[in-house]
């Protein structure tokens, strides 16, 4: 889904205003760091673990078509039928002619980032399909007409209350109650209606296992499960990445994916499915779909370094450490993918010349890469891709690379440069400096710097000039 | 298929950029799970199901029925799914004759004709043929005698196991099944009722699936 002109300086700017993310969002984040410590308190378990997540998905990606391959076979081999989309248009495409097939007029949805990727559900409604999240965050977003906010929790940035006004305002008959689990309540019968009466199911995919051409997916609620089983028709989809070698990758990488989510040891439900209904089974989909999406991947791909990113299991915990995400909460972002991870990869598949500025929104500190589970270097990959918004015509590999490329801030680069390179010339600069004291004019970058911080000072005297006058004491 | 060009031009790109093969990591250093005894995995897999609000129940195998009796009066059902070929399901007309039992409501029949019914039970009964102590899971392969919604649709579900089965660990189940060599149409591992904390992050359960989760360990 693209967002054709984004203004993302004041998207942040609306965010830091907006109390509901300064507190709620806030809080709910801490208690989701706090699981996560709680149960990852072994420092060197978690190592080997981290160590065994980063090499199975590197071990992947070196084999990534190989794997496809295998991957799609098997499926076959089991009843699923595989499809391959280039684009969102296609793969989207792909869905809708299932669904016409079927004659479905409404689809049951799992949580899937991929469909957001895709912008399914407008794709949908567009051509008469009536798409229904299923997943309760997923839910109440959807009823509220917004994007999610967290890539696991995607209604992280309601609160009770907001909620209670949407169920009563959306849901025909729904009574007003700021009860949680009477709010639950509501949304379980509305949607067991649906479960029981559509025609088609529609799922993402955890991991895709090639060995066994197996779909597996990870959930709490249950509506995973409902989506997958109850209809009919049941139509996956995954990006390209989602494939892993085998079934014994299974234990480590699914410890790592909720541990890192959510702090759970394992999730309430962890569903893989192997086929359609097998001959004698009473229930099942008769028919299972598999959409296999690039959408950019590929080229990423075709990145030595940035491709490591292609390892992401979508825990969301980079998200929950950020100290810019924490404060500014997913919308901001202005992306299906928020966050470290959405900075990373959402100026890669949209380019620079959209979505560069995201990597930007970093203080670089690291605590992205420190919590991943497979140890992408997320703090290297937002260098590189600023470096790639400055590149030089022809130079850069990322889609829009050098559309950050500013004349301004070369030539002030080339003069720092000369300046650093020139020691008379620099002292002489600095002692200009020193004469304006802490009088140094706030205009340009400086002014926007010193909105939300004093201004440096510079010192009257150098230190190189106090080290000539007054020596080295040592003490 | 009219995705051919795509897949072709995707697999194309992929095998145009793929680098030298990462080496495979040595079993040593791939993370498992410790090795337990007998006792230990029963033990563990209890504690963990209850830490994630599954009620648990340990009987000698011999009393096993009583025990379903006794929950079951105290839950009282009104009606109770079962496949017919759980290896109790000749069993539960003998429990459920007594007054106060839930009907029994054998799912025989295809989904198209039993979905309603299905929708409308209160408590469903089915195996668990593994259990996992590590991550305190019930392993289900649900089959042709067990279909897929039994463990999924009513509102009250009892899982049966026998201690016998229970797996140290996840890649242990995986093993002594052997899974990777037959992977069943569906399987399922299950850790407690159907749960989210999608609003404020306030924990609620049975917002889709099951609301309640008895595990019956037999010994
Ligand atoms: S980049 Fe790492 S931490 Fe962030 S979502 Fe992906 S796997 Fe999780």
């Amino acid at each position: 889904m693209k967002s054709d002109s984004f203004d993302f300086t004041a998207a942040l700017q609306k965010a830091l205003a907006d109390p509901q993310i300064g507190g709620n969002f806030r809080g709910a984040l801490d208690g989701l760091r706090g699981k996560r410590l709680a149960l990852f308190n072994d420092a060197e378990e978690l190592a080997s673990l981290r160590a065994t997540g980063k090499a199975l998905k590197a071990r992947v990606l070196s084999r990534l078509p190989e794997l496809l391959t295998q991957l799609e076979a098997n499926c076959e081999k089991n009843g699923i039928r595989v499809h391959w989309a280039e684009t969102t248009e296609q793969a989207n495409r792909i869905v809708l002619s299932i669904l016409r097939e079927c004659g479905a007029d409404m689809v049951v949805k799992g949580k899937s980032m991929v469909s957001e990727e895709m912008g399914l559900n407008r794709f949908l409604e567009q051509n008469g399909v009536e798409p229904v999240e299923t997943d309760l965050g997923e839910f109440i977003i959807q009823l509220a007409v917004e994007p999610p906010s967290h890539i696991t929790a995607p209604a992280l940035h309601k609160n009770k209350l907001q909620v209670a006004e949407i169920f009563h305002r959306c849901v025909p008959g729904a009574p007003y109650t700021e009860n949680v689990e009477e709010l639950n309540a509501i949304a379980r019968t509305t949607l067991r209606e649906k479960f029981r009466t559509a025609k088609a199911g529609l799922s993402g995919v955890n991991f895709a296992i090639a060995e066994t051409g197996t779909l597996v997916l990870v959930e709490n609620e249950g509506n995973g499960r409902m989506c997958t089983h109850v209809p009919p028709v049941h139509i996956a989809l995954m990006g390209l990445e989602k494939v892993v070698e085998k079934l014994d990758d299974l234990p480590p990488l699914m410890r790592l994916l909720t541990g890192s989510a959510t702090g759970q040891l394992l999730s309430t439900y962890v569903n893989a499915i192997t086929s359609p209904r097998a001959e004698g089974e009473l229930d099942g989909p008769r028919e299972v779909h598999l959409v296999i999406l690039d959408n950019g991947r590929s080229t990423m791909f075709a990145d030595p370094e940035l491709s490591g990113a292609l390892r992401c299991l979508r825990c969301g915990a980079c998200l929950n450490n950020c100290p810019v995400y924490v404060r500014v909460g997913g919308h901001a972002y202005g992306s299906v993918y928020p966050g470290p991870i959405g900075a990373v990869i959402t100026p890669q598949l949209e380019g620079i010349d959209n979505k560069g500025d995201l990597a930007g929104a970093s203080s670089l500190c690291g605590a992205c890469e420190e919590v991943c589970p497979v140890k992408i270097p997320l703090a290297g990959h937002l260098r590189r891709i600023r470096a790639e918004g400055q590149a030089a015509p022809g130079e850069g590999c990322v889609r829009g690379a050098g559309a950050k490329r500013s004349l301004v801030e070369r030539l002030a680069w080339t003069a720092w440069a000369y300046t650093e390179t020139h020691p008379r010339l620099r002292e002489y600069l600095l002692r200009a400096a020193a004469l304006m004291g802490d009088k140094l004019p706030e205009v340009g970058p400086l002014k926007t710097w010193t909105a939300a911080r004093t201004a440096p000072r510079v010192a009257p005297k150098s230190l190189r000039q106090r080290v000539r006058e007054e020596g080295i004491r040592h003490e | 298929m009219s995705s051919t060009p795509a897949r072709e031009a995707i697999l194309t790109r992929l095998a145009a950029a793929c680098r030298t093969p990462a080496p495979v990591p040595a079993p040593a250093d791939i993370w498992d799970a410790p090795e337990l005894d007998a006792p230990k995995r029963l033990e563990l897999l209890a504690k963990r199901l209850q830490a994630v609000r599954t009620e648990v129940h340990v009987t000698p195998e011999k009393q096993w029925k009583a025990k379903l009796a006794e929950l079951l009066a105290a839950r009282k059902p009104a009606t109770l799914a079962h496949g017919t070929g759980a290896w109790f399901a000749k069993d539960l007309p003998g429990i459920c004759k007594k007054p106060g039992m839930p009907a029994l409501t054998p799912y025989y029949e295809d989904v198209d004709q039993f979905k309603d019914a299905l929708f409308g039970v209160e408590a469903s009964i089915t195996t668990a043929r593994a259990g996992i102590a590590e991550t305190g899971a019930l392993l289900l392969t649900p089959d042709a005698g067990e279909p897929r919604l039994l463990s999924l649709v009513p509102p009250v579900h009892f899982v049966v196991l026998r201690a016998r089965d229970i797996a140290a660990s996840f890649a242990g189940a995986i093993r002594d099944l052997k899974l990777a060599e037959a992977m069943p149409a569906n399987l399922v591992l299950i850790s407690g009722p159907s749960k989210t904390a999608d609003i404020e992050l306030t924990l609620t359960f049975g917002v889709h699936g099951p609301k309640e989760l008895i595990a019956l360990i037999l010994t």
